[in-house]
């Protein structure tokens, strides 16, 4: 196990409690709060990962989580960030995207043909001859895709939502950030405070604005006693701000734990992401920005390097070169602008302390041994021109090179909102524009740094966001900052072997940038599709600047015309796992479901709900299906029909209502009665049926299908939103528990559980009426329906005691001969009696008329939804009808539903309910068929699943009791 | 026998090859294309004509390494894919509304098979911006109305051969669809798809949970509360790179002559009786012959402007993209009932789709709820998939026409074409929509195979109705 001592002072590791970890199979160890990036370095091994295309080692570049350089492997875990990932005692991290090992990478030999895999290679070659991609070359190509690797057998954690809703919540809790929620909160705001670190202060934890660095250090800490002091602040660290949605909400992330938060202001204090500079090898391990440096040192207390060479065009460099000195290291500053541009205090606390400055100059190639694990040295000469270094140039040993060449704002959630990026040669920065209300920008994204200014511009922040609040104040609104050039306004140099890399995550190099445009692909959006820049994990962080300079140059435009590709969520990692949260997928059980499953229900879904198919041993379900029939027809049987949608319609204009829902008439429908509902949808297309129940004058019980009355409930409410009818709609459906009693003996089972005085006989509740009466003492709603075609009473009672009458029912009717049945008994028995059923036998186009349900339609009413359809459809009929059919009931190859009905082998309809009639003793069914051919005595080809072909007779859809006399019994 | 020039080949200026890919204009050999290589011969400054030919190669056999040239040579070998046009002529013989896949496969085939060169395209952004570049890249024919089978099925075909015939790889990848059912309900729709297709000779078929396993062997079967009954399988879909489709028919339109301007935004029209007599556009007017108009995710809105009301609405649909990960699921797999799809692209991203958005909206911004949904139901399926982490989630907008069918065919006017009401089922189909839409505006006649499409089909209830077969399984 390898250990070296880390650097005192380190703020987010304890070095008193040590953690092992693996990494490649080997033993590391780290401290308590070390990233996975951080203990590896601090043990030597900077080789984290192989890039994408050519396999070349990687290493620590932002240390912020912001490349793909740091992508490793959990278990199960493909793509995690090693440089924000924690470590944990006995972690085992494995490295991605090689072959062999980490450190000899087999794949890596492709960097030899790397010329003939120019930008867009992939859209040039491997498609010839035809037929060749599938046999050959997709194979190849998709195992050399991806990164990381699933296990299929990894489940993950608890998820979980949770909500919150702040006056202001600020996302970054650096300078900027604290101050503008130091200030909202002393006015009264209640603010939230997000920041993605284990601990506030941002830039002032690791960088420093005085030669002595004590400055932001003292100042964090007085910033932090405030907020700790501050009672309206909530401060959430480790935490990121991953989204802006409309209307400030916010997708916040902490851990396992998905925080969905409405702002009414929004404060984005993200910072500023550091920017590569451009030279051949910049990807190496070895080569860094200048804050992965200090966050390295003054963070984990790691040394990452002896002899460093800092590359600056802004003063931030020297800060840098100040903390390396400090911290042991030799130092050599390589700095891109000259003498006179570079007189700030820092610079001059270097050349104090000695440090050697080479002016006007820049890199043009780190230096590495020949397996590139880690550089060794650099190569670098005046600068003379844009882009071009003079012919003569130095080398220095090295193992270290930081840049410190520019910033990006953190602009990806302003651009979520709908911000635009500006662009000012000058200062060579991005400004963000156009913002939506209520959200606002702090310190250096708003292109703010100098310190005081920074902590100033915390306060112009608030204060708008407290004017946006209506919360008076007396913070100043505006002030002057300082002009600060912290860019370098080409900071990219070239090389003839190339390998100078613009996208760290998808290794694309000045040149294929250069080339995209030359081959046509002249805007931004067309570069980044057709060169893939910025679509890796980072989405351009490190690219986009340097991708629209590029371009920019190449198309002769301005960089803010270029601008960078669309921001699109998230800001940072999230995983499915987070954003998913406890997944519920809601299932609905009737009041009797576990009677079903002791009476040996086989459960089937019915839209939400489980319901018994049909009961019994199940090693023959045809057999016990036809069972049940039979039962039925025989002499009684008992079926749960709870899930049926039921709906109370209450108000004086109530029939005036479903007089314009469905297609029937509803005015004159006597107390006491139940009528059939049909509805129709706009296109007079048959959506859904049911039986509506007169209870009073101004109120109807009524039913829809299981599947639909959800969909016809919203539908109402939604009808009656602009009609405003003096009606309510109340959903009933699980508020009743409903079975239906139907056979023969159907009437001694329920005279068994009814008082004597009510009266249900023939005569006294005939067919299509309806009773509220008691049912084993249960307050019942009952009514005669015929849809299994024999005598039937449908029970509707409070859903608490449904089980009960359920039980009561099966047991006083065990002496006539009682049986449950199930759905798919039902299903058999309407279709034996003739009954369509909506969605089975109707689809998105069926006409009332082509279903022959024309009775169910009174054309008479001024208005029903889907008239004005309905009429136009009559007058030029579809080409197709609905009919039964009958085959004889010896075939070998039995007809499924959906199955084809031919004419001169072209399809004119299919099948849509068929069984073999346990009680016909034929296979009956519903078809749609050409209209011409719809007459009863015609013959009809239907196609069965292995391809016969049967000739099926078109006879009465009644198959069963044409007469209706026995439902009327 | 009389030529066409299909595909141009600009060779290095100091090269005396030239080379050309050509197709008969006989009825004879309609599908011959043949490579034509031979000396070049200055001529009016350019080095641009065939003097002798050298040789000639049927195209199955030529250029099978279409990277040597990066590799030889030594300054970048770049002829540009695309070339900036000049500024607008001041007529064309058909203008082209919206340069996206449609609007340029429409362009190649009347460039190509039609022979008509003066075309413009105009595009207000960049070619192939819009739902082109936003879709999931889902190509399939499992439809349920006979018409739309074999509508769909020939792009099916089409897409298959796409890389070869525009000699672009498109990465078209055949690996099939799986549709799953969770309900009864949902079998019987099934088996309708299939026996349909089965009909008409494609493979599809209806399968059941061991076989399904077979196929996705690491998909969740016993979901809670919805487990999986059955599926639909669909061995021809393909998958494949969105972007170069357009690019693909882009390149080449151009290089027979098309005009595709970009950054030109079509602004109004003028219409003299019952014709378009000029197109307006933000970098000014153009006399036109004929008008089409390919504007998915606007149709109704660009048709407003020459005064149709198209019975369109317009919906943001949104998907999702993780990081890459090695290859571990083969097969689109989609479940309407769960909202929700999951496809692998060949970089290794999972992409992931459901619905359009529950309201209507002409904004691509994301939304965090239905991010949540998809997430969530991916796990569903897929369970090993919690820690894998989200790259991007994006929108287009989908124009839902009220049958789930597109609109291709005549307009109230006599030379404004349409190519809308693409919804969730454009890409898929756009090799076809350009042969066919190409078709139509050269014949000035409807073919057989769009006569389902036309728009009066709202008016006279013939509607091709595809609501059960497209929701959630682009």
């Amino acid at each position: 196990m390898v250990k070296r001592a880390r650097l005192p002072g380190a703020l987010l590791i304890d070095q008193k409690q040590p953690i092992t970890f693996t990494f490649e199979g080997k033993t590391y160890q780290g401290y308590a709060g070390d990233t996975i990036a951080s203990a590896l370095a601090g043990a030597g091994q900077w080789v984290l990962s192989r890039s994408f295309k050519y396999h070349r080692p990687r290493g620590i570049l932002t240390m912020a989580g912001q490349d793909s350089n740091t992508l490793v492997q959990l278990l199960g875990m493909p793509n995690v960030l090693a440089d924000k990932t924690l470590i944990t005692d006995g972690l085992q991290v494995e490295a991605q995207n090689y072959t062999g090992s980490l450190m000899n990478d087999k794949e890596a030999e492709i960097s030899k043909v790397a010329r003939f895999l120019p930008v867009g290679f992939y859209y040039r070659a491997f498609f010839r001859p035809k037929g060749i991609r599938n046999r050959i070359w997709e194979p190849i190509i998709r195992a050399k895709a991806g990164l990381g690797k699933v296990d299929t057998r990894h489940r993950g954690g608890y998820y979980d939502k949770a909500y919150g809703h702040y006056d202001v919540v600020v996302a970054g809790g650096g300078l900027a950030g604290m101050s503008a929620a130091i200030s909202a909160a002393q006015h009264g705001a209640s603010v939230l405070l997000v920041d993605e670190n284990p601990i506030l202060g941002g830039a002032m934890n690791y960088a420093r604005a005085d030669i002595k660095g004590k400055r932001l250090r003292a100042r964090c800490a007085q910033l932090r006693q405030t907020i700790a002091e501050s009672a309206n602040i909530t401060v959430m660290t480790d935490t990121v701000c991953n989204a802006w949605y409309v209307d400030h909400w916010l997708a916040v992330i902490k851990g396992c734990r998905l925080h969905k938060v409405r702002a009414k202001q929004f404060i984005l204090a993200a910072g500023s992401l550091e920017q590569p500079a451009i030279f051949h090898n910049n990807d190496l391990p070895g080569v860094m920005m200048g804050s992965a440096a200090q966050r390295l040192m003054n963070l984990y207390g790691i040394l990452p390097g002896k002899n460093a060479v800092v590359l600056t065009g802004n003063d931030d460099g020297y800060g840098v070169a100040l903390e390396l000195r400090e911290a042991g290291a030799q130092v050599q500053i390589i700095e891109m602008r000259d003498l006179a541009l570079a007189q700030a205090t820092l610079h001059d606390g270097c050349v104090a302390a000695g440090l050697r400055i080479h002016y006007g100059s820049a890199i043009y190639a780190a230096k590495a041994d020949r397996n590139m694990h880690h550089i060794n040295g650099v190569e670098f000469g005046k600068i003379a021109g844009k882009g071009t270094i003079a012919k003569e140039h130095q080398q220095i040993s090295c193992d270290l090179i930081c840049m410190s060449v520019g910033y990006t704002p953190t602009y990806q959630l302003a651009l979520q909102a709908g911000g635009k990026l500006g662009y000012d040669d000058d200062t060579a920065i991005f400004s963000i524009e156009n913002l939506p209300k209520g959200f606002h920008l702090a310190g250096s994204l708003n292109g703010v740094f100098a310190t005081d200014d920074v902590q100033a511009d915390g306060q112009r922040a608030a204060a708008q966001a407290l004017d946006g609040l209506e919360i008076t104040h007396s913070l100043a609104a505006d002030f002057l900052p300082v002009m600060v050039q912290v860019n370098h306004p080409w900071p990219i140099f070239e090389h003839p072997d190339d390998k100078n890399f613009v996208d760290f995550d998808e290794d694309l190099m000045v040149k294929d940038i250069r080339n995209a445009v030359k081959e046509g692909y002249n805007e931004l959006e067309l570069v980044k599709r057709f060169s893939t820049v910025g679509m890796g994990p980072s989405q351009g962080r490190h690219a986009a600047l340097n991708a629209a300079r590029l371009v920019a140059e190449a198309t002769d435009r301005q960089v803010r015309d270029v601008g960078v590709t669309t921001a699109r969520p998230p800001f940072s990692r999230e995983t499915l796992g987070v954003m998913g949260g406890r997944v519920f997928s809601p299932e609905r059980l009737t009041p009797m479901h576990h009677r079903h499953a002791e009476l040996g229900g086989h459960a089937m879904r019915v839209g939400a709900w489980w319901r018994p198919g049909h009961y019994g041993v199940g090693v023959d379900r045809v057999a016990e299906i036809n069972s049940e029939v039979r039962n039925v027809r025989e002499n009684v049987g008992l079926i749960d029909v709870s899930t049926l949608g039921g709906l109370e319609i209450l108000g004086a204009d109530a029939a005036q209502f479903l007089n314009r829902v469905y297609t029937f008439a509803y005015l004159k429908q006597p107390i006491g009665r139940a009528r059939y509902l049909l509805m129709t949808n706009e296109a007079g297309t048959v959506i859904d049926d049911g039986v509506a129940c007169r209870m009073a004058e101004d109120r109807f019980y009524i039913t829809a299908t299981s599947s639909g009355v959800d969909r016809v409930c919203r539908q109402m409410l939604w009808l009656n939103a602009q009609w405003h009818m003096d009606i309510n709609i109340i959903n009933v459906t699980a508020a009743y528990g409903g079975m239906n009693l139907a056979g023969p003996n159907a009437r001694k089972v329920l005279q068994k559980l009814v008082s004597d005085e009510v009266d249900i006989s023939a005569e006294g509740f005939p067919y299509m009426g309806l009773r509220e009466f008691q049912v084993a003492g249960i307050p019942a709603i009952v009514f005669r329906v015929g849809f299994v075609g024999e005598l039937g009473y449908e029970i509707h009672v409070p859903a608490t005691a449904a089980e009960y009458v359920w039980d009561q029912v099966l047991a006083v009717g065990q002496e006539f001969g009682i049986q449950p049945f199930g759905l798919e008994t039902q299903r058999v028995l309407r279709l034996e009696k003739g009954h369509f059923i909506v969605g089975q036998d109707t689809d998105a186009m069926s006409t009332a008329e082509e279903i022959n349900m024309t009775w169910a339609i009174t054309q008479k009413k001024p208005f029903f939804i889907g008239k004005r359809s309905i009429e136009l459809r009559n007058r030029a009929l579809s080409k197709r009808k609905k009919v039964g059919f009958r085959l004889p009931s010896g075939i070998t190859s039995m007809p499924q539903e959906s199955n084809l009905v031919l004419k001169n082998n072209k399809m004119t309809g299919f099948i849509s309910s068929v069984w073999l009639s346990p009680t016909l003793n034929a296979v009956i069914g519903f078809a749609y068929c050409a209209r011409e051919d719809a007459q009863i005595g015609n013959h009809i080809t239907i196609k069965c699943d292995d391809g016969t072909l049967h000739q099926a007779e078109i006879i009465s859809p009644h198959f069963y009791d044409p007469d209706n006399a026995r439902q009327k019994l | 026998m009389k030529y066409l020039i299909i595909k141009n080949f600009h060779c290095s200026e100091q090269s005396v090859l030239k080379a050309y890919q050509i197709k008969f204009l006989s009825e004879k050999f309609p599908k011959i294309r043949l490579y034509v290589f031979g000396l070049r011969a200055k001529r009016g400054g350019h080095f641009d004509r065939i003097i002798r030919v050298c040789g000639i190669l049927p195209l199955e056999q030529a250029m099978p390494f279409g990277l040597l040239k990066y590799g030889l040579s030594k300054r970048y070998p770049s002829k540009p894919d695309f070339v900036a046009p000049g500024d607008l002529k001041k007529s064309y013989d058909i203008v082209i509304v919206g340069g996206g896949g449609h609007g340029l496969a429409v362009a190649y085939h009347l460039a190509c098979y039609w022979n008509i060169r003066n075309i413009c395209v105009l595009d207000k952004g960049y070619i192939g911006g819009g739902n082109t570049a936003r879709n999931t890249a889902v190509i399939r024919s499992n439809y349920i109305t006979p018409e739309s089978v074999n509508f769909y099925a020939e792009a099916v075909r089409m897409y298959g051969q796409l890389s070869n015939e525009l000699g672009y790889n498109m990465m078209m990848s055949n690996r099939g669809q799986l549709t799953l059912a969770h309900s009864d309900a949902t079998i019987r729709s099934f088996r309708m798809r299939a026996e349909v297709s089965k009909h008409r000779g494609t493979e599809i078929e209806v399968v059941d949970r061991q076989t399904i396993k077979e196929i996705v062997p690491n998909l969740e079967l016993d979901i809670h509360a919805q487990p999986i009954l059955a599926g639909l399988w669909h061995p021809d879909a393909l998958t494949g790179r969105h972007d170069s489709v357009a690019w693909g028919y882009a390149v080449c339109a151009m290089e027979l002559g098309v005009e595709v301007h970009q950054r030109t935004e079509v602004t109004g029209f003028e219409v003299v009786g019952n014709r378009v007599t000029k197109v307006k556009t933000s970098c000014g007017d153009i006399q036109c012959g004929q008008v089409v108009q390919a504007v998915a995710g606007h149709s109704s809105v660009v048709a407003k402007m020459v005064g149709i009301r198209l019975p369109i609405r317009s919906y943001p649909l949104q998907a999702m993209v993780t990081l890459p990960m090695k290859p571990f699921i083969n097969p689109m797999v989609s479940s309407t009932a769960l909202h929700c799809y999951v496809s692998q692209t060949s970089r290794g991203e999972l992409v992931i789709g459901g619905g359009p958005d529950p309201y209507e909206l002409y904004s691509t911004r994301s939304s965090l709820e239905l991010k949540e949904d998809l997430a969530g139901h991916a796990c569903e399926m897929f369970p090993f998939l919690v820690d894998v982490p989200i790259l991007r989630q994006w929108a287009g907008i989908v124009d839902m026409t009220p049958d789930y069918s597109p609109i291709m065919g005549p307009s109230e006017l006599d030379n404004y074409w349409l190519d809308a009401g693409w919804g969730t089922w454009g890409f898929k189909a756009t090799p076809a929509s350009g042969k066919y839409v190409a078709q139509m505006v050269a014949q000035q006649k409807v073919p057989e195979v769009l006569q389902p499409f036309g728009v009066e089909r709202f008016y006279d209830f013939g509607l091709v109705n595809e609501m059960g077969a497209t929701a959630a399984s682009h």
